[in-house]
This record gives structure tokens, sequence and C-alpha cells, in this order.
């Protein structure tokens, strides 16, 4: 699994990748009410707004970590936004990209990396 | 935040894993571990702690209360005269223009009146009361810290310490003796729920606090829920809801107006603005507070603007509060629309994110009210 700085984590799974966000993102954030998740087939650029999301008290935006394409959106979490409080790493994932440029999550933080950079 | 005020209880707030937050001057607590939704949930089925001891306590007095309630009257559109001794009353200051310049709790405590204000109108409203009041003392109460007990277990909670908490009404006040600390009690709150607020010496206030926190049903809220809580139950943030540029008939106030203040009453009129209110009395007013149903789950928060139609190029008004309200389980707001359009069941539209989705106006409050009448 690879992370982000703004505490995506990504998956690789098959020829795509799963995004979500952290656990120590979604306690930050506090519970989450809403998600707004992009539609299947929308182009992503790298670190262009892909979606939103709501806790009781704001909204915060999730980039994109990567080029490519959105091949699958978690409709679950339009249900039950607190999916993403709950298993952030499982249940609580966000969506599934193709990468235009697989190579570009070579640059991101391993799990240590991370773990340094929220201590 | 070494900047900031501290309220009696901070070191308590810190221990109890409190995220503190700067509001009104004061390091405040937002939340607790627990969070926000479990917090707003706790309190509309338990009992809820809040620290306000940011707000202003301010001891009114004259010769007499009737000296008292007369220069006051001068200030605020209230029947302050009439208030009963032990009896609490809502109210707020206008300006010339008829709008409102802080809203407050006033009540009769016999030989003065005790008014809460909001932290960050205090200092501003102590200045004015004593530039604009002659004949009576206005003094700023510094060395009490104010909390709230707010929900359904509230009374059984209080009356374990004193059982002359349990037979006060909605709105009653009395110095009561709680676990041996001198407290003035009021059975109010702001979150639509049963409940009090005590206004207790500082030096005794954490321990009175850990001893209501001491009872199984009691947990700590901050002002996340508490801003959740009172939204739900349609009631008014000053400086969001309500401000200089709103009338209290605007923002649906005009209960709080007694008929002996309003026109052909004995005392009507006689406080800024009343020509501008009194009108608004009689004639309505061109624009009105509503309760505003978001469709879908998107929160729409304050600063979203309101459409008649979902292409129209003018906005009609604007939300002045909203989020997700956790005991309704959906988003929630309030908002101003012109009051030909504030008919219930209206749908209106909020532009967010580049996109018109649809609201429907509706009654408030969102969540029934839990007061012991």
């Amino acid at each position: 699994m690879k992370y982000t700085e703004e505490h995506e984590w990504l998956r690789p799974e098959a020829d795509v990748i799963v995004v979500g966000i952290t656990a120590h993102a979604t306690t930050q954030l506090g519970d989450i009410v809403f998600v707004e998740l992009p539609e299947v087939g929308t182009k992503v650029a790298k670190n262009e707004e892909v979606v939103v999301i709501e806790s009781v008290k704001a909204a915060s935006d999730i980039l994109a970590p990567i080029d490519g394409e959105i091949v699958e959106v978690n409709t679950d979490l339009a249900d039950t936004p607190a999916l993403a409080n709950e298993d952030a790493t499982g249940a609580g994932w966000f969506f599934k990209i193709r990468p235009s440029d697989v190579s570009q999550i070579d640059g991101l933080m391993d799990e240590a990396a991370y773990n340094a950079f929220i201590a | 935040m070494n900047e900031l005020f501290h309220t009696p209880l901070h070191a308590l707030h810190v221990e109890l894993g409190a995220k503190m937050v700067s509001f009104a001057g004061y390091a405040m607590p937002v939340q607790y571990p627990s969070g926000v939704l479990h917090e707003h949930l706790h309190t509309r089925s338990k009992a809820g702690l809040f620290d306000v001891s940011h707000m202003g306590q301010v001891r009114v007095e004259g010769a007499d209360y009737i000296t008292a309630a007369t220069a006051l009257e001068t200030l605020i559109p209230v029947d302050i005269l009439g208030l009963e001794p032990d009896r609490q009353r809502y109210g707020f200051f206008t300006n010339d223009a008829g709008g409102i310049q802080d809203d407050l709790m006033i009540s009769n405590r016999g030989d003065h009146i005790f008014l809460v204000v909001n932290a960050g109108c205090k200092a501003n409203d102590i200045a004015y009361l004593k530039a604009r009041l002659s004949g009576v003392a206005v003094t700023e109460i510094t060395d009490r810290a104010l909390l709230a007990l707010q929900g359904p277990a509230a009374e059984t909670v209080l009356s374990t310490l004193n059982a002359k908490a349990g037979s006060m009404r909605f709105m009653d006040v009395a110095s009561l003796s709680l676990a041996g600390v001198e407290c003035w009690v009021s059975r109010s709150g702001y979150t639509g729920e049963d409940g009090y607020e005590i206004s207790v010496p500082s030096a005794q206030a954490e321990a009175f606090a850990r001893d209501l926190l001491a009872h199984p049903d009691v947990a700590p809220i901050g002002l996340g829920a508490r801003d959740s809580l009172r939204l739900e139950a349609g009631l008014c943030l000053y400086g969001h809801d309500i401000d200089t540029d709103t009338t209290p008939v605007q923002a649906g106030l005009g209960w709080a107006i007694q008929k002996v203040r309003r026109n052909g009453g004995d005392r009507a009129g006689g406080f800024p603005g009343a020509d501008v209110i009194l009108a608004e009395l009689g004639n309505g007013a061109a624009r009105k507070r509503v309760g505003l149903l978001p469709e879908g789950r998107a929160p729409m928060r304050e600063g979203v603007p309101l459409f008649a139609q979902v292409d129209d190029e003018i906005p009609i008004g604007m939300i002045t509060s909203g989020g997700f309200g956790p005991t309704v389980g959906a988003p929630i707001a309030m908002g101003y629309v012109p009051t030909a359009q504030a008919v219930t069941g209206t749908r209106v539209f909020g532009e967010l994110r580049g996109k018109r989705l649809p609201l429907t106006i509706t009654s408030l409050p969102f969540t029934p009210a839990n007061f012991k009448r």
C-alpha cells in the first residue's frame, strides 16, 4: 500500500488502484456524513479535485493521487458515509482508478514513511 | 493559543482530551474524543455538560428592580418590568435601524437583573449599557463560570444534588446549593432540550463539573455539538442567523416582543429601532428566516446562495447556518428568503460547488423542543 501527503492510501489490485483515505485522516475529519464521488468514466489528472467529503463540521476535498480513469466508485458510501470512519482502509474505499502511468505511484510513501509523516 | 483567555474549566477540557479551538477570544473545546455526532446524540438521549463560561454574566442594579427594569427597557424591546421575580426571558439589544446588536437572557433576581450575553458581544454590550443607562450600576461578573447541563436526564442528575432543581419550571431562576456550591440556576438552555444553565464561583467550577461528570448519564459536550443541537432546535446563532442587519421580525423572533411593548401596549416602543420593528410587526417584514431541508445528502452550509429557480441569475437569499442534523439524520439549514417565498413546501435551489441543488422550505424546529413547561 502507498500513501500520499494528503492522507490517501492506494492499493494496487489487478490493473487498477483502489483509493481511500487513512484512518488518521478520518479521525482528524471527525464523523463523515457525506461523500461526493466522481462519475465512473471520468478522466482525472493528478492533484485534481476528485472527491468531496463532508464531516459534521466542514467540507474537504480529496485530490486525485495519480493520472487515470475512474473505473468504479464505492456506492455504499453514498448511503453509509460513516463507512469511511469505521473501516477506512477496507469497506470505506472511495474509488478505483486505472492509472495512465502506473509508475506514478513509485514516488509515494510506503507505510513506514507515512507513519513517520503523521507521527 | 497563548493569547486566548481560558475558562475555569480549561485544564479539565485538556485532561478529557478535548480538541481546543479559538472562539470569541477563548480557548474552547470544540469536541471530545467521542466526536460531535456522538456528543449530539448523547445530549438528546441523556445529558450533556457544556462549558459556556465564555459568555458574559452581567448584573444590572438600580435603587430597586423597577428602576433597573425601566432603564433596560430603553434598550431592549421586551417586557422586563412585568417579568416576575425568579423568572427569565429571552431578548435582544436593537439598533436604530431595528437590527439586532446581540441576543441575551434576562432574569429578575429580585433586587437586580441578571443578564447572560454572547461572548463575542460582551465587551460591546457592557460598554453600551454603561454609556446608555444612568442611575443604574452595570457590573460584569468575572469570578463565576457558567455551565449548561442539557438533555432529558438533566433533571434527574441535578435533583440528586438538590431536590428543588426538579421543581423548577422552564425559565425559572433560583439560587441553589448544589453539592455544597452556591449556584445561580436557570431552567433553560440553547439545545432544544430540557436543562439548566448554572453559574458557579470560578474556584469551585472544576470540582462541580467533575461531580456532574461522575454521573453515568452525563458526558462533556463541545461547541461542535452545541452548534448542531441549536440548529436542529431552530435557534439563532448571533453573528450568523441574526446580526445588526437583521430585525427581530425578519428573524422570526417577534414572539419575544410582548404585547405591552407593541403598538397599543402600555409601554409601546421606546427602544432603538422601534419605528422599524413595530411597523414590521404590523405589516410583516420583506424577508423571513426559514428552515431548509436540502434534498439528497450533501450538507449546505452558511453562505450558500439561494435561488428561486434552478437557472436564475440573482439569488433571493442565503443560508445563514447549515450542516448535518444528527437527530434528523439528514442535512438541515436555516436562511433568509423573501416573505412571499417563505412558505412551507416551497422549493428553492442552493448553489453548492457550482451546482444548483434543490431544498424545501420547512417549518422550524427540525426536532421538537423538549422543555418542561
